[in-house]
């Protein structure tokens, strides 16, 4: 039985994407634990730098280029990657938990009929039986899973689940490898990336942010955030539930699907703090939530934290602040 | 058109403070209230504009226990035409992949053109059940929609989201699986008589189907403390001086 790990390179318009590298460390750990050899597995066209950077991270770096690979898709991904875990059987496969893990992992999964672990934060076996933990309810329990005893494992972990791995001084080998013949797929055609279009605030650009989430109940309460904001010089950004009820416009989001900020300030304000949002916010160097639920994930990344009524803390801090500036 | 939709009964944990049963494969239920996964409602939502639009049907299909059938009603009662309860053995709902062994046996024979499904359950957060029906089915799929428009001629236009805000656009030819994400619409409220009507509509239940465990639960617990934030104490009134002071003595004011 193989004790190699892939990892799937993660990439868009040419770049790899930082949850690769993420993987790559866990993977690291994964195959030296195991007595194995970590893979890096790159599909796509064009792929030249793209392979050079990953060489010292890995031990072997697979790459497999077509034409009508030249986007990600996850039918043509899933035809690439399907020959190649036949063929190789490495024991894990590691995945992002993203928009492209979501997209191929199930249907890989259940092509070849082993089993997948979603959206790890950990995977390990114990004797023959692997075992995965992973975050739910929100991220307010942790809960421990065993899989099907199988040749090989499927894991997707979100990204920022593990720092970036460090190149090492030895160079991985570069292995080309065709792609099988990869059938037209007519029924699901890939037409265009879409960029979003800039917005009137462009709220990486501040330094202070005060940051709305579903607590904030109703959408007249924005008003309080607002006044809050006008009152410490910061500009009012929100989680998802908050555009997704139409209350702020979408260049407002912070998280995983819309923007990453690093302001000096982050204010939180009901914000529960899942594992999206917090990919989005949590290189701001002061970070302060107020949440009446002390179990919140927001408390775990937050420099200080308020258990509290935010209706009845924000108004105070505004009272006090004014108090400060009047002075 | 024929449309099934899958949905799910979860809990709502962000602001419940959760317990978890003595079993310790479970939460504890006792405390806490029930509905409509979110991104389902979503689903079930973009299921009724298509169907408004082109005609046809909508059906829904959840795998749970008998309290599930709360939001089959909740949905029927939206404008879903008929439902469908597949009654688990044991905590199958734990398990994504046999999930979608048991919904594929039941949709199968149904001959959907289009089944719509949230792209994520916020419970388990697993995000695999709608894709891996489609493998499954052997229908095409599509995940994370926030947009899609269906033709009369069966083909789909729709967009996906990746992260940082870029969506990827895609023509799908139906019959397809789409799993939505949210903010796609705006789902509306049952009506009155939309519950009067829900009542009389038609509710199967299903024993559970055979399929192949892939995932179990061994234990649930509370994270361990890690890094913690410092918890200001005190009245609204005492947080807000310390938050005041410490932004000032950071500059920050």
């Amino acid at each position: 039985m193989s004790r190699d790990v892939f990892v799937l390179v993660e990439h868009r318009q040419g770049v790899i994407r930082d949850i690769t590298f993420e993987l790559l460390a866990k993977g690291r750990q994964l195959a030296n634990g195991y007595g194995g050899s970590l893979w890096a597995i790159l599909i796509g066209a064009d792929l030249e730098a793209m392979a050079e950077s990953l060489r010292q991270v890995v031990d072997k770096a697979v790459v497999v280029e077509a034409p009508r690979l030249c986007h990600f898709h996850s039918d043509y991904y899933q035809q690439v990657l399907a020959t190649l875990l036949q063929e190789h059987r490495p024991l894990f496969t590691l995945m992002g938990h993203t928009s492209y893990g979501w997209e191929l992992a199930p249907c890989l999964g259940a092509a070849l009929g082993i089993p997948l672990a979603p959206g790890c934060i950990d995977i390990w076996l114990e004797g023959e039986l692997a075992v995965c933990k992973r975050m739910v309810y929100g991220g307010k329990i942790v809960g421990e899973y065993s899989l099907r005893p199988s040749w090989g494992y499927l894991v997707t972990f979100p990204a920022g689940t593990f720092p970036a791995a460090a190149p090492s001084a030895q160079a991985g080998l570069i292995i080309r490898q065709q792609p099988p013949q990869l059938e037209e797929i007519a029924e699901k055609v890939f037409v265009r990336l879409m960029e979003s279009p800039a917005g009137e605030v462009d709220i990486c650009q501040s330094q202070k942010i005060v940051a709305v989430g579903r607590g904030i109940r109703e959408r007249e309460h924005l008003r309080l955030a607002e006044e809050l904001a006008k009152t410490i010089g910061a500009v009012v950004a929100c989680s998802r539930p908050i555009v997704d009820a139409g209350w702020l416009p979408k260049d407002r989001q912070v998280g995983s699907s819309g923007k990453t900020v690093r302001p000096k300030l982050y204010l939180a304000l009901g914000i529960s703090g899942d594992f999206q949002h917090v990919m989005g916010m949590k290189g701001a160097e002061t970070i302060i939530a107020i949440n009446k639920d002390p179990n919140a994930p927001i408390f775990s990344v937050a420099h200080y934290g308020v258990v509290d009524d935010l209706f009845k803390v924000v108004p105070a801090l505004i009272t006090t602040v004014q108090g400060m500036q009047a002075k | 058109m024929r449309i099934v939709v899958c949905i799910k009964r979860v809990p709502e944990a962000t602001e419940a403070l959760l317990r978890i049963d003595p079993s310790g494969k479970k939460l504890s239920e006792d405390n806490l209230t029930f509905g409509m996964n979110e991104t389902d409602s979503y689903a079930l939502e973009e299921a009724l504009l298509v169907k408004e639009r082109v005609g046809g049907s909508v059906t829904l299909v959840t795998v749970g226990p008998e309290a599930a059938e709360e939001v089959l009603r909740m949905g029927l009662a939206k404008g879903a035409d008929e439902a469908l309860r597949i009654a688990p053995v044991g905590v199958e709902e734990a398990d994504p992949a046999l999930v979608a062994q048991l919904l594929a046996a039941e949709i199968r024979p149904m001959g959907p053109e289009l089944i719509l499904t949230g792209c994520m359950a916020s419970d388990d957060g697993s995000a695999q059940v709608g894709v891996y029906l489609a493998e499954l089915l052997g229908m095409p799929h599509l995940s994370l929609v926030v947009g899609m428009e269906v033709s009369s001629t069966g083909e789909v236009t729709a967009r996906r989201e990746l992260e940082g805000g870029v969506l990827e656009e895609y023509r799908v030819r139906l019959p397809a699986v789409f799993t939505i994400q949210s903010g796609i619409n705006t789902p509306r409220y049952a009506s009155i008589l939309g519950i009067r009507r829900a009542a009389s509509k038609p509710l199967r239940v299903a024993a559970p189907p055979t399929g192949e465990k892939m995932l179990e639960v061994r234990q649930l617990a509370f994270p361990p403390a890690g890094k913690k934030a410092e918890i200001l104490q005190g009245s609204p009134a005492e947080a807000a001086e310390q938050i005041a002071s410490l932004l000032r003595s950071r500059a920050l004011l």
